[in-house]
């Protein structure tokens, strides 16, 4: 049976991150496992630009993103295993992996990192009435599809879902010579940022409507159709306002779920709201050991994001291998409060803290001129003025060590409240 | 005097930038970086846009190989510029950031490959 120090489940920018990390600070054995035939992940298909302005200061596309990861990952020797399913992790930290050339192999780790990724809510989460024609899929396997393997999935368009990916396809699928007849959103607002509503909308005329849900699809070997309904404030169709499109292809952008698969197997403590593991400020769940982070965690909108956050899981598993576990004495608990739906870590032990935490979350709403509020117990410690915020978008608050210290707060609750109270 | 409501699109912000045009010169307001500013007028004068795509590759171990423009084109080019790369043909093994066609369509910008692919 082989001996690592650290395994990493999945090579996509979270899983490349944090191997690459914990390498640096000093851990011998690092592998990655990879379930594709590359490295990458899902980056190798988002051909379009705006990765790495935090991390790199410029503009790169998805794959140029990856391949500085891949050519470091490389260049310091680390091991990787392609085309190579994880099975299962077990709480002594033994990985079962399975591939075509070694066939089925027990992997001893003494530490684990969790960076499986998120894949795509289908027709099927979000139950579409209608009939079940080919040419309905979501908007990644189209992106697949086209930029990867040069298939084209369709002449005309239309498209369920606001998110960034949606948008995204929208304008790619234009370019490649479809007509995108809509783009439907059932929230008032967009998921996705402002910059794509310009650059992949308005840029190519393409109608954004809001408060409006596909209600029927039509067709019977391919899609011949879809209807569109505008909502109430409920998102309930409202009768007498259908709106008919022929078309040959929906695409769906309806949201992204962790693939938690294998922590649930382990055993390890998960968020009903982000359907990720339960964190410490270390990256670590409830498991001693095992690390978790990137869209497994959370879902993000930025790689940048990601990227960070693996850095300090890779740091810190690596930190587990070489010191042993984290003393864990004083553990404040954080909450998320009124217009906020979750924040990421889920516990913070002061003692293990550099000189400050950031505090990750996502807005409820979409709100202008507010204050993010964090308070200690029942003492308010920091403040952040905000113009705006969107469940798009996601927010993050830094506290700083001296904040916390030598005070005894069991918990920290983040909350949105208005400029003027 | 023409007032204009722009989303700048430099950054992820989104900044929803103010614009007053009074003959040649520009005043731009409700922008969060210097950035702003130049992006408005670009934007009313003569938009440009960076262009991602494909273009086929033999002999690599997908069909398709990414390509961005190094710079900004002319928004009103990006068609034209889509036609030429539709037509072109790669073969693996080939380097991230190989340019694959110098100045395009004579804007002084060239297109690279946004990815390494071996040959299989």
């Amino acid at each position: 049976m082989s001996q690592y120090d650290v395994i990493v489940v999945g090579g996509g920018p979270a899983g490349l991150a944090a191997a690459i990390e914990a390498h640096k600070k000093g851990v011998g054995k690092v592998l990655v496992l990879e379930r594709d035939r590359e490295l990458g992940g899902i980056l190798q298909q988002c051909i379009h630009n705006g990765f790495g302005l935090h991390q790199f200061k410029e503009q790169l596309t998805g794959p140029q993103y990856a391949q500085r990861f891949i050519d470091e990952l490389k260049e310091l020797n680390i091991e990787y295993r392609l085309n190579t399913m994880v099975l299962e992790i077990t709480e002594d930290k033994q990985v079962h992996a399975i591939n075509k050339k070694d066939g089925y192999q027990i992997y001893n780790a003494k530490a684990v990192v969790l960076a499986m990724g998120c894949r795509e809510r289908t027709r099927g989460a979000i139950s579409i009435p209608g009939k079940r024609p080919a040419g309905v899929m979501t908007a990644g396997s189209a992106q697949r599809y086209i930029n990867m393997e040069g298939y084209m999935v369709g002449k005309k368009v239309v498209i369920l879902g606001s998110g960034d990916i949606g948008l995204i396809m929208a304008r790619r699928m234009t370019l490649e010579g479809a007509k995108v007849e809509a783009v439907v959103e059932v929230m008032p607002f967009s998921g996705g940022l402002n910059r794509n509503i310009v650059q992949c909308l308005h840029d190519y005329d393409i109608p954004l409507l809001l408060s409006h849900t596909i209600t029927d699809i039509r067709g019977k070997d391919r899609v011949e159709g879809v209807t569109v309904s505008k909502v109430d404030e409920n998102r309930q169709p409202i009768p007498g306002t259908e709106i008919n499109y022929d078309c040959d292809t929906v695409l769906l952008s309806v949201g992204l779920i962790p693939e938690n698969e294998l922590s649930e197997g382990l055993g390890v403590g998960m968020d009903g709201v982000t359907k990720g593991p339960l964190v410490n400020e270390s990256m670590e769940t409830t498991a001693k050991g095992v690390f978790a982070c990137g869209n497994v965690l959370h879902v993000h909108d930025l790689v940048d994001f990601v990227t960070e956050e693996s850095q300090r899981a890779g740091r810190n598993a690596a930190r587990y291998v070489l010191e042993g576990i984290h003393k864990r004495e004083r553990v404040i608990h954080t909450k998320a409060g009124n217009g906020i739906s979750y924040t990421i870590p889920h516990s913070i032990a002061v003692e293990n803290i550099d000189e400050k935490v950031k505090l990750f979350m996502r807005p409820r709403n979409v709100y202008e001129n507010v204050k993010l509020i964090v308070t200690a117990d029942d003492e308010i410690i920091k403040t952040a003025k905000k113009k705006h915020m969107a469940p798009g978008e996601m927010e993050n608050i830094t506290i700083e060590k001296s904040l916390l210290e030598n005070k005894d707060y069991k918990t920290l609750k983040v909350e949105v409240v208005k400029e003027s109270e | 005097m023409e007032k204009k409501e722009l989303i700048c699109i430099v950054c992820p912000k989104g900044c929803h930038l103010e614009v007053t045009q009074e003959n040649e010169k520009f005043q731009v307001t409700g922008n969060q970086c210097k950035r702003g500013p130049v992006y408005a007028q670009k934007e009313l004068t003569e938009p440009t846009r960076v262009l991602t795509t494909t273009v086929k590759i033999k002999n690599g171990i997908l069909n398709r190989i990414p390509v961005v423009t190094e710079g900004e084109i002319l928004k009103d080019s990006l068609e034209d510029a889509m036609q030429i790369l539709n037509k072109i043909e790669l073969e693996a093994p080939v380097k991230s950031n190989q340019v694959i066609i110098k100045d395009l369509l004579g804007s002084g910008v060239n297109v690279v490959v946004s990815r390494s692919m071996d040959a299989i």
